[in-house]
């Protein structure tokens, strides 16, 4: 028995040595990425892609390879994976050199800030007037402090506030987008309704921090200053106090983003009025968790302020040995109108390019059938245009995780304001040590 | 001179033989060792997380900011009531199971069956194991539901919201995946213990509490000793289970949070190997400490041992 194992496991071992020496037909790109959204839309829209190879590498018309090297994002590891290769770019072998990299909004300025990303105007010659129709905040996420623009996005994703159709009828006697929104256009209004769904009994938010971009992208200074102080903005402040209220009073169900209170309150016997959602979320996340009770329940209205919430943008690594290839993406997949119009009628997802969508906003045949036919990419338009970046810092990632961390303790009542901060302080300079607390 | 060139040389196949143990372990732990000691001497990190800073030499700066800002402290501090609160009734339940299954008077049936048991949650992957935990008690998981329905709970209740509660929770996954692991040792260590000597004391007439008292637990100190020792050096590397029941966060109030998940926030996202080394050098001298301790309390028993049988 013993020996038939081993002799299996030799042809294996074979097998596989074999399997690896038959690619090397033509030049090799190499992406990485940390989910298989982009590796769909690459597969579904770029015209060049001819078709995938069992083990995982795609082929491009003039016999490039493309191989995928998808690493997930739990703790940092996607991050960590990616800074190694980048570290040794210059002694990869050609067929192992990173051509492009997806990054994140709330860390992109780490790799764009950095020599590994190239300029995509002047090292790749793009032209500019050619990403014209892409939104600017998409652009300031991915321009560098010297003003070098780093990257390209085919997404917008401007945030809105998704409602439950039913808890609107009940509480504020309609459930139209336009009057709705009349009711919660500011923080005040908003909180006033929150305080009628308690009375009615239902949640106005569901968690903690399902507010908190639209708070966090309307700072008006960046969270670290030139001198490596954290600086706290005003409307941090504002969402501290805004959801201590909501915690203390249970306008909110005391949940945190993504865990299974959260998701549960998307469902079908959910009992929080809404949702602060972006383009993808809408159409994935929550589509996802309301199942099919919930399909036709749910409407959008732009909510008390502008934020924009998650998107992916491309970068070219320095060092690829595959720039045209690279430029012919970017064009493709993030500035072509017809490619990027044909994505959102097929995905209901919102692309980066103003006319494409100013004509799908302007279509009386479109809309969404989980929102009740509502045609929410006309309501995209107006919040993208209102969105701001300019404020961001690199180190967004650490500081926005960790006051929602810090913070948790507080609206749940286990801690102190102050010890709050302390906490807050204490997560963050474990991470980045360079920070300092602003006296 | 024609004997010397026929002899065949087999040392240097002992020699062969052993090589790759040496060879993996230079490359893959001394070395990284003693790097671990030298970085601690500097500044070194990764600024904004890529950008790199140093290596520049500060000496003792590193330990220095480590006793003053007293931040490891408290997680040492954490570390250590987690352990407690585990380690004492896992201690407790051991030795009376060790004592039920290795009772001549008992006689209990199938010990082979519950030591299986027993030893089981050990078995299990501690990540995967927090992971089960963290889906069962969370806010609308099946325990607080439940608790719910059966009544015991008036509204929705977090676990992971209260420090006692999250605390106690981590106390109870190290509880169960090792006192299976204590019971078995201890199992050891009474079997080895003489049981004439135990018969004559019943003989003599000593009843069951002073057997225990005056003879077992005496006789068993020095494997007591080892279990609470490799059970502390556990404990001060205690990681994945807080690390995944509070995804990271060592939360609420950071008071889950261990040494080993500090070192971790330090490496993961600027890679600050000056700081993270010096703290690691800190708890490789306190683990080098407990094992001394350990070395010791052998060889003074031993040699306990052998007066004792020479005194006879």
């Amino acid at each position: 028995m013993k020996k038939i194992f081993t002799v299996l496991f030799l042809m294996a071992a074979a097998f596989t040595l074999f399997a690896c020496n038959n690619d090397n037909g033509g030049e090799v790109l190499v992406i990485r990425a940390w989910n298989d959204e982009f590796q769909n839309r690459f597969r579904d829209y770029y015209p060049d892609y001819v078709s995938t190879n069992s083990d995982g590498t795609d082929v491009l018309e003039d016999g490039t390879t493309v191989k995928w090297v998808i690493v997930a994002n739990d703790d940092n590891g996607y991050q960590n994976a990616l800074d190694l290769a980048l570290q040794n770019q210059e002694t990869a072998d050609a067929d192992d050199k990173v051509d492009m990299f997806l990054i994140e909004a709330d860390y992109a300025l780490k790799y764009v800030n950095s020599d590994y990303t190239l300029d995509i105007i002047e090292d790749l010659d793009i032209d500019e007037a050619d990403l014209d129709e892409q939104y600017q905040y998409t652009k300031d996420i991915v321009t560098s402090s010297e003003g070098k623009l780093k990257g390209t996005s085919w997404q917008a994703t401007p945030g809105l506030f998704a409602y439950r159709r039913s808890i609107a009828e009940a509480v504020l006697g309609t459930d139209d987008p336009d009057e709705v929104q009349a009711e919660i256009n500011t923080w005040a209004k908003f909180d006033a309704v929150a305080a009628d769904m308690k009375e009615a009994g239902y949640y106005m938010l569901s968690g903690y921090d399902d507010a908190y971009r639209t708070f966090s992208n309307n700072m008006a200074n960046p969270w670290v200053n030139s001198s490596d102080e954290i600086v706290i903005d005003p409307v941090i402040e504002d969402w501290i106090e805004q959801t201590k209220t909501y915690s203390d009073n249970d306008y909110n169900h005391g949940a945190s983003l993504w865990d299974s209170t959260w998701s549960a309150d998307q469902g079908a016997d959910g009992e929080v009025f809404g949702f602060f959602y972006s383009t993808w979320g809408i159409n994935f996340t929550l589509q996802g968790n309301a199942g099919d009770e919930g399909f036709g329940d749910w409407a959008v209205a732009q909510g008390p302020a502008s934020y924009y919430w998650g998107g992916t943008w491309i970068t070219a690594a320095k060092g690829t040995d595959n720039k045209d290839l690279v430029k012919d993406i970017m064009l493709k997949l993030t500035a072509d109108k017809d490619i990027m119009k044909q994505i959102t009628i097929d995905t209901q997802d919102y692309t980066n390019h103003k006319s494409a969508m100013q004509e799908l906003a302007d279509d009386p045949d479109f809309g969404s059938d989980f929102l009740g036919g509502q045609n929410h990419i006309a309501l995209f338009i107006e919040s993208a245009e209102a969105i701001s970046m300019e404020n961001i810092s690199p180190y967004d990632q650490a500081l926005n995780e960790g006051i929602q961390t810090a913070f948790r303790d507080y609206f749940s009542g286990e801690v102190s304001e102050d010890d709050a901060w302390d906490n807050f302080y204490e997560i963050v300079q474990a991470k980045h040590p360079e920070l300092k607390r602003k006296d | 001179m024609k004997k010397k060139t026929n002899k065949l040389n087999y040392s240097r196949y002992g020699i062969y033989f052993i090589a790759p143990f040496f060879i993996v372990y230079i490359i893959f732990s001394l070395i990284p060792l003693l790097s671990t000691f030298y970085y601690s001497f500097f500044e070194y990190y990764m600024r904004q997380g890529i950008m790199q800073v140093g290596p520049n030499f500060i000496f003792l700066d590193n330990y220095i900011n480590i006793f003053s800002d007293g931040i490891l402290f408290k997680y040492a501090g954490n570390t250590l009531i987690m352990w407690l609160m585990g380690f004492i009734p896992q201690i407790i339940l051991s030795l009376l199971l060790a004592l039920w299954f290795t009772s001549t008077r008992l006689k209990i049936k199938g010990t082979g069956f519950f030591k299986t048991i027993m030893y089981m949650p050990n078995l299990v992957m501690a990540s995967a194991f927090s992971m089960l935990f963290l889906q069962i008690f969370a806010a609308n998981g099946p325990v607080v539901n439940m608790l719910m329905e059966s009544g015991l709970l008036e509204e929705e209740f977090n676990f992971f919201e209260k420090v006692i509660t999250t605390r106690s929770l981590i106390a109870l996954m190290n509880f169960l995946m090792w006192f299976g692991n204590t019971t078995i040792l201890l199992m050891a260590g009474i079997m080895g213990i003489d049981q004439t000597v135990i018969e004559s004391a019943s003989v003599d007439g000593a009843n069951s509490r002073q057997i225990f008292l005056r003879i077992i637990l005496p006789l068993l100190k020095p494997i007591m000793l080892y279990v609470l020792i490799t059970s502390l050096i556990g404990g001060i590397q205690m990681f994945d289970i807080p690390q995944i029941l509070t995804e990271g966060n060592g939360g609420p109030n950071l008071a889950t949070k261990t040494m080993i998940m500090y070192l971790h926030d330090l490496i993961t996202t600027s890679k600050n190997y000056g700081l993270a080394g010096a703290v690691s050098v800190l708890l490789f001298i306190v683990t080098a400490a407990l094992s001394f301790v350990v070395f010791r309390a052998f060889k003074n028993n031993d040699m306990v041992d052998i007066e004792a049988t020479a005194r006879k």
